[in-house]
């Protein structure tokens, strides 16, 4: 085959010599790499009881906020899911009731809101769109499932619970 | 032969079995923890605290695992191979001199199964029937790579007892007995084997660790190019046997290696407390002493295990028969000459 590129290195080979053909100092110096490390920190954790600290820009699962009143802020925009690349996110737009006010902070609200997670890319681009701030990324790692319909959050998974203070 | 002594052999025998046993089952956790701390890991930690129990989860799966024996195997023989495995691995640990003398009441009860005047023979035998079990495993199976396994097993053996058998006949000169008793009494307090025999030594446990199939001469096991090796076909308590035999096995080149080497059951300092001890902890503070050593053993050769990478399998004839066969011919020839020069002068 022809050389890819001009860089060449020519390898020196020389016979070993008696210590190195010995293996035995070559041996001990392996051992003392490995017992020093009885002694170094270890690099994992305990994983379910401990866990690692994210970075704070980490995007996790998604959380659809609600307003200082603890109504919800999404209006059903859909923005977020036109911007979704991976076009995980569906929602049913629905008009607010006169007596749903505490519960919706716009007119509009939606009825269904869905993600699945298993087409979710965790991009960002939902919360970047989002022009009434209502949905984040900030919430822990999705957990493991055994049946596809499982990682389809609703509502009921996504918004988060509402305060207790003005209650 | 009276009643007690019967019942004297008998529990002892029990007691050695099971600790051997226990032994064996703990080590398969310590090689895990030690693989694990050797590699900035944490090892097994589920199962009781620090993952203590994990063993006992292991063998519960083993039991629990479905039996397959593979349609066109020697069924007979398929199930004689572990069984053999581990019973070879069980009988060696017989002539082993766990303590010095223990006295009950008025009757002197000797830590040792039996003292036969060849126990190095004996001790050597054992571990040339080893390889049996693994050779009639591969064979029975009827599967390409297990007989390929069970031939490299059996030319490794062979190949290493010659250098084993050459080693332990230099220290037969230095010790003039093959009785292991009285190599353990030889090597009273400090005067251990080692500082006479260091060559013949070093050749032994590189044998050892052919002998037993450990890292770096596990090739019988390879992975990488014959699947499982010789239990590729075994499943269930089938292949935890011959899972166990291979740790029972380290443990007793473990004890053998202490004993023959590094003075058995006897420390420095060993008279002072037999005198203060009394008559039952004295023998029996020198038995923790010989099982300290053990372990240290044992981790050692678990520590090389996660060290050093395997050889090649012309690497492996060529250390065996080039390199250690000639050392330990050279080191039968310089003791003999050593030992002829000091009886002369």
């Amino acid at each position: 085959m022809e050389p890819l590129t001009s860089k060449k290195k020519v390898l020196e080979q020389k016979p070993l010599t008696l210590a190195e053909r010995m293996y035995l100092p070559a041996i001990v110096k392996g051992l003392s790499v490995t017992i020093s490390h009885i002694f170094k920190k270890e690099a994992t954790i305990r994983y379910p009881e401990q866990e690692r600290e994210f970075s704070t820009n980490f995007r996790g699962m998604h959380s659809l906020k609600r307003d200082e009143q603890g109504r919800e802020r999404c209006t059903a925009c859909g923005l977020c899911a036109l911007s979704c690349p991976a076009e995980a996110i569906t929602m049913i737009a629905a008009e607010r009731k006169q007596e749903e006010k505490e519960l919706y902070r716009e007119e509009k609200y939606a009825a269904v809101y869905e993600i699945n997670m298993l087409r979710c890319i965790f991009c960002g681009l939902c919360e970047e769109a989002c022009p009434k701030e209502a949905i984040y990324l900030d919430g822990p790692i999705v957990p493991a499932d055994y049946l596809r319909k499982d990682f389809i959050y609703g509502k009921d998974k996504l918004v988060e619970q509402p305060l207790n203070n003005n209650k | 032969m009276d009643i007690a002594f019967v019942i004297e052999k008998f529990i002892l025998v029990t007691i050695i079995f099971a600790i051997s046993l226990l032994i064996a089952m703990y080590s398969t956790y310590a090689e895990r923890k030690v693989a694990a701390f050797l590699q900035d890991r944490l090892g097994p930690d589920r199962a009781g605290p620090f993952g203590m129990f994990q063993p006992l989860a292991d063998g519960l799966k083993m039991f629990m695992k479905e039996e397959i024996i593979p349609t066109n195997a020697n069924k007979w023989l398929f199930m004689v191979g572990p069984g053999l495995a581990m019973l070879t691995a069980c009988i060696g640990t017989a002539v082993i001199p766990w303590g010095s003398d223990v006295q009950i009441g008025d009757r002197i009860v000797p830590l040792q199964v039996t003292d036969i005047n060849v126990g190095i023979l004996y001790i050597f035998g054992v571990v040339s029937l080893g390889v049996y079990g693994v050779m009639i495993g591969g064979w029975a199976s009827n599967n390409k790579y297990s007989l390929l396994s069970a031939i490299r097993a059996a030319s490794q053996n062979i190949s290493y007892e010659i250098a084993m058998g050459l080693s332990i006949i230099a220290l037969l000169l230095v010790t003039n007995t093959m009785s292991l008793k009285e190599i353990v009494e030889q090597q009273h307090g400090w005067q251990w084997n080692i500082i006479y025999q260091p060559l013949g030594f070093l050749i032994f446990i590189i044998c050892a660790f052919a002998e037993t199939n450990r890292a770096p001469f596990d090739l019988p096991e390879c992975e990488t190019e014959l699947i499982g090796g010789y239990h590729t076909e075994y499943s269930s308590m089938k292949l935890g046997f011959y899972l166990f035999a291979e740790y029972i096995n380290m443990f007793v080149s473990a004890a053998v290696m202490a004993t023959l080497y590094f003075g058995g059951y006897n420390y420095p300092g060993m008279d002072w407390v037999l005198l203060n001890a009394g008559p039952l902890f004295g023998p029996l503070i020198g038995t923790v002493v010989f099982f300290v050593k053990i372990f240290a053993f044992i981790f050692f050769f678990m520590w090389v295990r996660w060290t050093i990478p395997r050889f090649r399998y012309d690497q492996l004839m060529h250390l065996g028969w080039k390199v250690l066969i000639p050392l330990a011919i050279a080191n039968v020839i310089i003791t003999g000459v050593v030992i002829a020069i000091i009886e002369k002068f």
